[in-house]
């Protein structure tokens, strides 16, 4: 019954979707805001309509009603409580009624959002309308996900064990809210194209849509990242594999976005570029959804796929792509340029910073679509993986790096490169230095990675000496510093923290990646492996009984060859007996910014030891920075959306206050 | 007993476990440069029975048979290249990670460069015509704009060249 309310919801969301369309258009042609009203009245209620769909669906899955065949094959009565939930967008079907919930959310919370002109925010909300009626259309059409099973089945097929993970169990919604969120940037750019009209005003009002996606899927991106380090033990945390390459463009495309919003919100300038962004973060989402659920592109992480399915994403992609950016190839021309500005400041390094985003996302977009496309094209296959990025989008970064810290000391117009070289001279000092500490540290000695050292202290360095900069320090007294420092704007230290949480990002990439050291042995009890400066003893392994699966629970003792405390740490072989299937569960020993990363493997016999496991252990140096800095930069994130500058309607309200002043 | 039972299940079950990562450890080779340029060229060799895994990452037995195969052929001192040709030729371009350069993937190899120089020289020669005679803003989005961007009492930074952005 519930689930029949539910299915109801979401055809009752999709007419109203339909309907915020048509009031919209309506209510902008005839400059009514009665229409314009009642258009953001039906975004609400296709959100709330949508919230219940939802909330039906997870109480199936709660409940484990296995007459719900989406219910059957992701759900079992044995899954903890956090999987049954998490269950409910562990399928392509439940995993699309959250993308149309963040949709309609974004919609409902667009359509609420005062300070817009009306003419822009009603032909916003309209098109926010028109992509929400596709993807419910979709939904409701293709991928019911209350469809009922006659008879329907005693026990569930159960979640992939894999995905039965606190981390992936957050994942998605945290990804798709980010995904999904430039929806709103895009709705916002095809009303600006629609209007004829980029204005400073409109740089304001994309930015912070544009700042919270990107937050989102950086947290999203870093948890499935973090995840796929630990769940699937093989020690990697990226992989250049096409649905995290997928997930990958858009938040590309959303930082090129975030910098060029900024100059078109400041200057005036680079309208047509920032709009032309707004559409792109959007259709790499939507690209992406059509990459993870086609079925076109094989991943670790992919949805179980229907080619049919895939054919209609790729319609609403083509549609709303194809009508976008056909809209701006007609409308761009006639955006105003705005603020003029040398080659030399401020905007001339953002436009930079865009140049090498977007080459970056165009490289990541052509690794992952190249295969395919040479597949159809000539019946060819090729692989492109880690070497090819590597060789191709490293470079870019670098670059990219390099010129980042001068950014932000360049002045607005004209900059002063000679004045902004000797601000950084101390980083750039201080950078070599810690390249060469960092190659007369670590053994064996790496020319490449102590000049990634050396790249993630100089982004590190270089966001400090900014802040230093503007706050006078050792040039005014400590008071007058502090002083100073209270009055910098949220946004300023947003900004701070982003770069240099990238800075930590580099550091921890480039130092695991260079000098990790893994190691295997199999293990009697009592027997003991050692990678790099850790040693790994077996002490006991037991069987233990987990809610839904049997594990091998492997107890180890850590111990530093330098002396050091010892630590147990617990790695587990589970056994999924619904599913059949084992999974790891990786034992980690956090040694400050280090890992040592244990995998119990399979029990074997050796001539030593009749009961012996594989065990595999590395030691992951600065690890812990992979996750850390992403996590900077989203807080940095964070700050930036908290100024109070930057919220929505503080324009609006400072004309009423003059107005009524 | 009923610990007994488990353990007897679950050693009857545990056999056909899928994507298992600790698989019995190689056995490395005994020059350490031997080993580093074996473990490199892992890197770059796709395990062809996975979805998209090297052999140094994958827990597939044939990715360890393959690993084996590469150390053998670097022990009787076959150079990392006639190593790669040879994977080519028995399992096409499809083996290696990197894809060869050749006609069919100058767009994949030069593409990015290619856009950099594209979408910057599109930049610069926009930027060089705009420059003479650039419409002002009218009066009246003169004022818009200084509306807007004194809105929410931005405080007047001393340094007027390192406004906030």
């Amino acid at each position: 019954m519930i689930s029949e309310f539910g299915a109801y919801a979401l055809i009752l969301a999709l007419a109203l979707a339909v309907l915020q369309t048509v009031m919209s258009a309506l209510g902008r042609i005839r400059r009514s805001p009665v229409l314009a009203g009642a258009a953001q009245g039906a975004a609400i209620a296709s959100a709330c309509a949508v919230a219940l769909a939802f909330a039906a669906l997870i109480f199936a899955f709660v409940t484990s009603d296995f007459s719900v065949a989406n219910v059957a094959n992701n759900s079992h009565t044995d899954k903890p409580m956090l999987y049954k939930v998490a269950g409910a967008w562990g399928s392509h079907e439940g995993s699309l009624v959250l993308w149309c919930l963040v949709m309609t959310g974004f919609g409902a919370a667009l359509a609420r959002a005062s300070g817009l002109p009306f003419g822009l925010k009603t032909s916003a909300v309209g098109v926010q309308g028109a992509l929400g009626s596709l993807f419910l259309a979709f939904a409701v059409l293709t991928s019911n996900p209350f469809a009922r099973l006659d008879p329907a089945p005693f026990q569930g097929a159960s979640l992939n064990p894999l995905l039965q993970d606190p981390a992936l169990a957050f994942h998605p919604p945290l990804l798709y809210a980010g995904y999904v969120g430039f929806s709103v940037t895009f709705s916002l750019a095809v009303a600006a194209l629609i209007e004829g009209r980029v204005d400073p005003a409109w740089g304001r009002w994309v930015r912070p849509w544009a700042l919270a996606s990107w937050v989102l899927l950086t947290i999203g991106i870093t948890l499935g990242s973090f995840w796929a380090y630990y769940e699937l033990g093989w020690g990697g945390w990226w992989f250049w594999d096409p649905v995290e390459n997928a997930s990958f463009m858009p938040w590309l495309a959303g930082a090129a976005l975030l910098h060029s919003a900024v100059v078109t919100e400041r200057r005036g300038a680079l309208a047509g570029w920032t709009v032309f962004l707004a559409l792109l973060a959007f259709t790499f989402s939507m690209l992406g959804a059509f990459l993870v659920r086609s079925g076109v592109l094989t991943s670790v992480h992919a949805f179980a796929v229907d080619p049919e399915r895939g054919l209609m994403l790729l319609g609403i992609l083509g549609v709303t792509a194809g009508a976008a950016f056909a809209l701006f190839a007609w409308r761009a021309p006639k955006l105003t340029g705005g603020g003029l500005f040398a080659p030399v400041s401020r905007e001339g390094a953002l436009v930079l910073n865009n140049l090498f985003l977007t080459a970056a996302a165009a490289t990541v977009l052509l690794g992952t679509l190249y295969p395919l496309i040479l597949q159809a094209a000539t019946g060819a296959t090729i692989s492109v993986g880690p070497p090819y990025f590597a060789l191709t989008f490293t470079p870019l970064m670098v670059v990219a790096f390099l010129i980042l810290p001068a950014g932000p000391l360049l002045g607005w117009k004209r900059g002063d490169l000679k004045g902004v070289g000797q601000r950084l001279a101390v980083a750039a000092g201080l950078s070599l230095v810690c390249a060469l500490l960092g190659w007369m540290a670590f053994e064996p000695h790496k020319a490449m990675a102590a000049g990634g050292i050396a790249i993630g202290a100089w982004l590190i360095l270089g966001a400090l000496a900014e802040v230093a900069e503007r706050v006078r320090l050792f040039r005014v007294p400590l008071a007058e510093v502090g002083r100073r420092a209270r009055a910098l704007p949220l946004g300023a230290w947003g900004m701070t923290l982003a770069h240099a949480g990238l800075g930590l990002f580099v550091l921890g990439a480039v130092v695991e990646t260079g000098f990790k050291v893994e190691a295997a042995a199999p293990l009697g009890l009592d027997g003991s492996v050692t990678a790099g400066r850790y040693s790994v003893r077996l002490d006991d392994v037991r069987i233990v009984e987990g809610p839904n699966y049997l594990a091998e629970q492997g107890h180890l003792t850590v111990t530093p060859t330098d002396g050091g405390p010892e630590r147990t740490v617990i790695a587990e072989r589970r056994f999924f007996p619904a599913g059949g299937q084992t999974t790891t569960e990786v034992g980690l020993d956090f040694r400050g910014l280090d890992d040592v990363y244990v995998v119990l493997g399979e029990r074997r016999s050796t001539p030593q030891a009749a009961r012996a496991w594989t065990v595999r252990v590395y030691w992951n140096p600065w690890a812990r920075l992979i996750f850390l800095g992403p996590l900077v930069m989203a807080i940095g994130g964070v700050l930036s959306l908290l100024d109070r500058r930057l919220r929505i309607g503080v324009a609006g309200r400072k004309k009423a206050a003059e107005s009524a002043a | 007993m009923r610990t007994a039972a488990i353990a007897l299940v679950f050693a009857l079950l545990a056999a056909p476990a899928i994507a298992e990562p600790a698989a019995a450890p190689d056995q490395p080779l005994s020059s350490p440069t031997q080993e580093a340029r074996a473990q490199r060229l892992f890197q770059d060799i796709r395990c062809v029975v996975c979805q998209h895994e090297s052999i140094a990452d994958s827990p597939a037995g044939i990715a360890a048979d393959m690993r084996r195969l590469v150390r053998e052929e670097i022990a009787s001192g076959a150079t990392d290249e006639s190593i790669r040709e040879d994977l080519v030729r028995r399992w096409g371009d499809y083996i290696l990670f990197k894809p060869p350069v050749k006609a069919a993937t100058w767009l994949l190899w030069f593409g990015p460069l290619a856009l950099v120089l594209l979408v910057g020289g599109v930049f610069i020669a926009r930027s060089r015509r705009q420059r003479p005679d650039a419409a002002p803003l009218s009066p009246d989005e003169e004022r818009r704009l200084n509306d807007l961007l004194r809105g929410g009492e931005v405080r007047p930074d001393p340094d007027a060249t390192s406004s906030h952005d």
